[in-house]
């Protein structure tokens, strides 16, 4: 059985790079690309919503 | 997603003017979740703010919002309630608004224990403006009006709370995200006047005048000097030295002014 | 007979200024009161403390006049005709929030009892120094409207106009008697229900999710939607666009503001009333208001029967000032005194309006005595 990949979606006009997404993701997930946090591994991600709850900005968005 | 926000932002508002790393965004998405767990009517359903960042918040959401003058939220709000007792009101803002040029109507509000909820979103400091100390800044914290360490000592904004009556009061942080719209929904659920005191971060104004390194150190700080009230009763007073108390800290049911006021009302029409 | 709602056992009634203020806001609708007890404004309180209850209304004393400032424009964001009463150090207090109600239009009114002042001044002594406080006393621009009744009966029906004032143009409303109008006994007449016009702030004209607070397409009067009745809408103290929204563009922000002194420029012959007597041959023009309109026409009267051709001209709306009304006097008399219980304001609008064409003279009393009939037939006799 075929376990599906959350899906992370960032809105980069959104995001003001305050990183809280990047250090509270238990599985480093995201990084910071510029000005923006991007996903880097999302193979790792675990779908625990901790950035989607923790992000200020309304700009990350985690669907399973 | 977890939860969809859309529902309750007025479009084309986002993104918000708060600072990177600020925590209020966290606050207002859990706002909108207790709202939305509550299944509050939006028509009904009236936020009131006075002035300063977090005050800003009633403009991104879909509901009747009210940005007043500053410190004067709870007046506002009082007039909404008396005259309207079937709108659900909440009112919004920071340290500086609430507790300070906002001091007198929100220690009324409590006494009157009337039907609302006051969503004090507490970074110590007053960021809007630049950065001045306001009266929940710890003693020799830096501010802009407090160069050399800050000689004031600062309230306890939910011991000022219970002390003026308020039947319902809770204290979060930012950190604990999870646990916001939990405190939020049970305030919203009391009848009575609900505090929720929700200790917030400031990287622009507060963070970087005293030493905090990122906004990510300023979340850790939420995390490490909060302890669960129910933890707290078994910890000595060393181990609380420095911390601060979260959760449902004081819970009582009395009678409602709103509703107190309609019986009166209800007793005089009837011995006309 | 009734008043509104409100049973009075008699059409004919002995009451306290105060008292029929309180009264005539009933007869226009209101039925929200918030207040702080100042003298020698209480009785407004108390009287509304007593008979909101009556009408199913809501009264609520707050902790202290900004409170009750700030409690009487979130009441009236919920469609109800709401009222304040205080006196000088009060409407000190209650300035930012009369502002926030000005760019905000939200009608309201309140009422100033004036006393003497500057401060605590004279608590129980009457004044007339608070009419440029009512168009300046908030800090920006905006519009004023501000009445000032000379009587009992005067103060039940200039309430009953501030309220449709204040409905009609969006805008608070003061009613301003000075202390001897507000606490003194005299007979009053009821009218019936329906017998004096009540106006009611017009509904919004558009679906709830068409509609825009500040919408100029109708007019310079955008309908105000009430909190709680379907429609959801911003307000906010900031400069604004149409839609509610803070907004720091230029254009906008320089028409919003000229539109809220245009909206009360351009019905000023709306506002504007006034009381001419003996004014058609007069050559020595009393121009006064409140009480001292009293003093004023026995004066004029003492001298007419001198054989000196005096007239007054009575101030009834303060603000907008009666300009034309004024300009007009100083066209065919010969000389305007001002008496006013002040150390001189209206003689100032006065002045400005009668462009030099005529000496202008005042009689300044701030000691918490009245300005006497044989002071200001002095004058007349010297000017004459």
């Amino acid at each position: 059985m075929e376990k599906r990949q959350p899906k992370i979606e960032i809105n980069e006009k959104y995001c003001k790079a305050c990183h809280i997404c990047i250090e509270f993701c238990p599985t480093k997930v995201l990084e910071m690309r510029g000005f923006t946090a991007v996903v880097k591994n999302p193979d790792a991600c675990i779908a625990c919503m901790q950035c989607e709850l923790r992000c200020p900005d309304f700009a990350i968005t985690v669907t399973k | 997603m977890a939860f969809d926000y859309d529902k309750y932002i007025r479009p084309g508002k986002l993104p918000h003017i708060w600072c990177p790393g600020c925590g209020h965004g966290i606050v207002m998405k859990g706002l909108i979740r207790a709202i939305d767990a509550l299944s509050l009517d939006k028509d009904m359903t009236a936020i009131v703010s006075g002035i300063g960042c977090a005050s800003r918040l009633p403009g991104y959401l879909d509901f009747c919002t009210l940005h007043t003058t500053h410190g004067r939220a709870v007046g506002f709000a009082t007039g909404i309630k008396m005259a309207k007792p079937e709108m659900n009101v909440i009112c919004v803002g920071g340290d500086g608004d609430g507790v300070a040029i906002g001091g007198n109507h929100f220690i009324h509000a409590c006494r009157r224990n009337i039907d609302m909820t006051y969503l004090i979103m507490n970074n110590n400091i007053y960021g809007m403006t630049g950065g001045q100390f306001s009266p929940t800044t710890p003693y020799g914290a830096k501010a802009s009006t407090t160069p050399y360490g800050n000689p004031d000592p600062p309230f306890d904004i939910a011991k000022l709370a219970i002390g003026a009556g308020a039947t319902f009061v809770a204290r979060g942080t930012a950190f604990h995200a999870a646990q916001i719209d939990k405190l939020l929904a049970e305030a919203m659920r009391h009848k009575g006047f609900s505090v929720v005191e929700i200790l917030d971060s400031c990287p622009t104004a507060y963070g970087r005048r005293n030493k905090f390194k990122s906004v990510v150190e300023m979340m850790n700080e939420l995390k490490d000097t909060a302890v669960p009230v129910t933890a707290a009763e078994k910890m000595s007073p060393e181990q609380l030295s420095g911390k601060v108390l979260t959760g449902v800290l004081y819970k009582e049911d009395k009678p409602e002014y709103v509703e107190s006021y309609r019986k009166l009302v209800a007793r005089v029409q009837e011995s006309k | 007979m009734t008043s509104e709602g409100v049973n009075v056992s008699t059409r004919v009634a002995f009451l306290q200024g105060n008292e029929a203020c309180a009264f005539g806001a009933l007869y226009a609708g209101c039925r929200f009161f918030a207040g702080y007890p100042i003298t020698p404004s209480t009785e407004v309180a108390e009287a509304m403390a007593r008979e909101l209850p009556k009408i199913g209304g809501a009264f609520i004393q707050m902790e202290d006049e900004i409170a009750a400032m700030a409690a009487v424009i979130g009441a009236s964001l919920t469609g109800a005709k709401s009222l304040t009463a205080t006196s000088g150090p009060g409407f000190s207090l209650k300035q930012e929030n009369i502002g926030y109600a000005c760019i905000a239009e939200i009608p309201c009114v309140i009422i100033n009892v004036m006393r003497g002042g500057p401060s605590t001044g004279m608590p129980t002594g009457p004044s007339q120094s608070d009419v440029m406080q009512a168009k300046w006393g908030t800090h920006g621009d905006h519009p004023a409207i501000c009445l000032v009744p000379a009587s009992v009966q005067e103060l039940f029906t200039e309430t009953v106009r501030a309220f449709n004032l204040s409905e009609k143009y969006r805008t608070p409303v003061t009613v301003m008697p000075d202390e001897i109008v507000g606490h003194m006994r005299e007979r009053i007449v009821f009218p019936e229900p329906g017998e004096l016009e009540v106006v009611n702030r017009t509904s919004p004209l558009v679906r709830p999710q068409d509609y825009k607070p500040y919408d100029t397409s109708f007019g310079d009067i955008p309908p105000l939607a009430a909190f709680g009745s379907g429609y959801r809408f911003h307000v906010t103290g900031l400069n604004k666009a149409q839609d509610g929204f803070p907004t720091t563009r230029a254009e906008l922000v320089q028409a919003e503001e000229e539109r809220h002194i245009r909206k009360i420029e351009n019905a000023i012959d709306d506002i504007v009333t006034y009381e001419d007597y003996l004014l058609d041959d007069a050559e020595v023009v009393v121009v006064a208001f409140g009480s001292i309109s009293r003093s004023a026409r026995h004066a004029v009267n003492e001298a007419r029967n001198n054989g000196i051709k005096a007239g007054l001209f009575r101030i009834i709306t303060f603000w907008p000032f009666p300009e034309r009304q004024i300009r007009a006097l100083a066209q065919y008399c010969k000389t305007i005194i001002v008496p006013e219980m002040n150390l001189g304001m209206t003689i100032h609008e006065v002045r400005r309006c009668a462009e030099g064409r005529v000496p202008v003279s005042g009689i300044f009393r701030v000691d918490g005595e009245p300005i006497s009939p044989r002071e200001i037939f002095a004058r007349i006799q010297e000017v004459r």
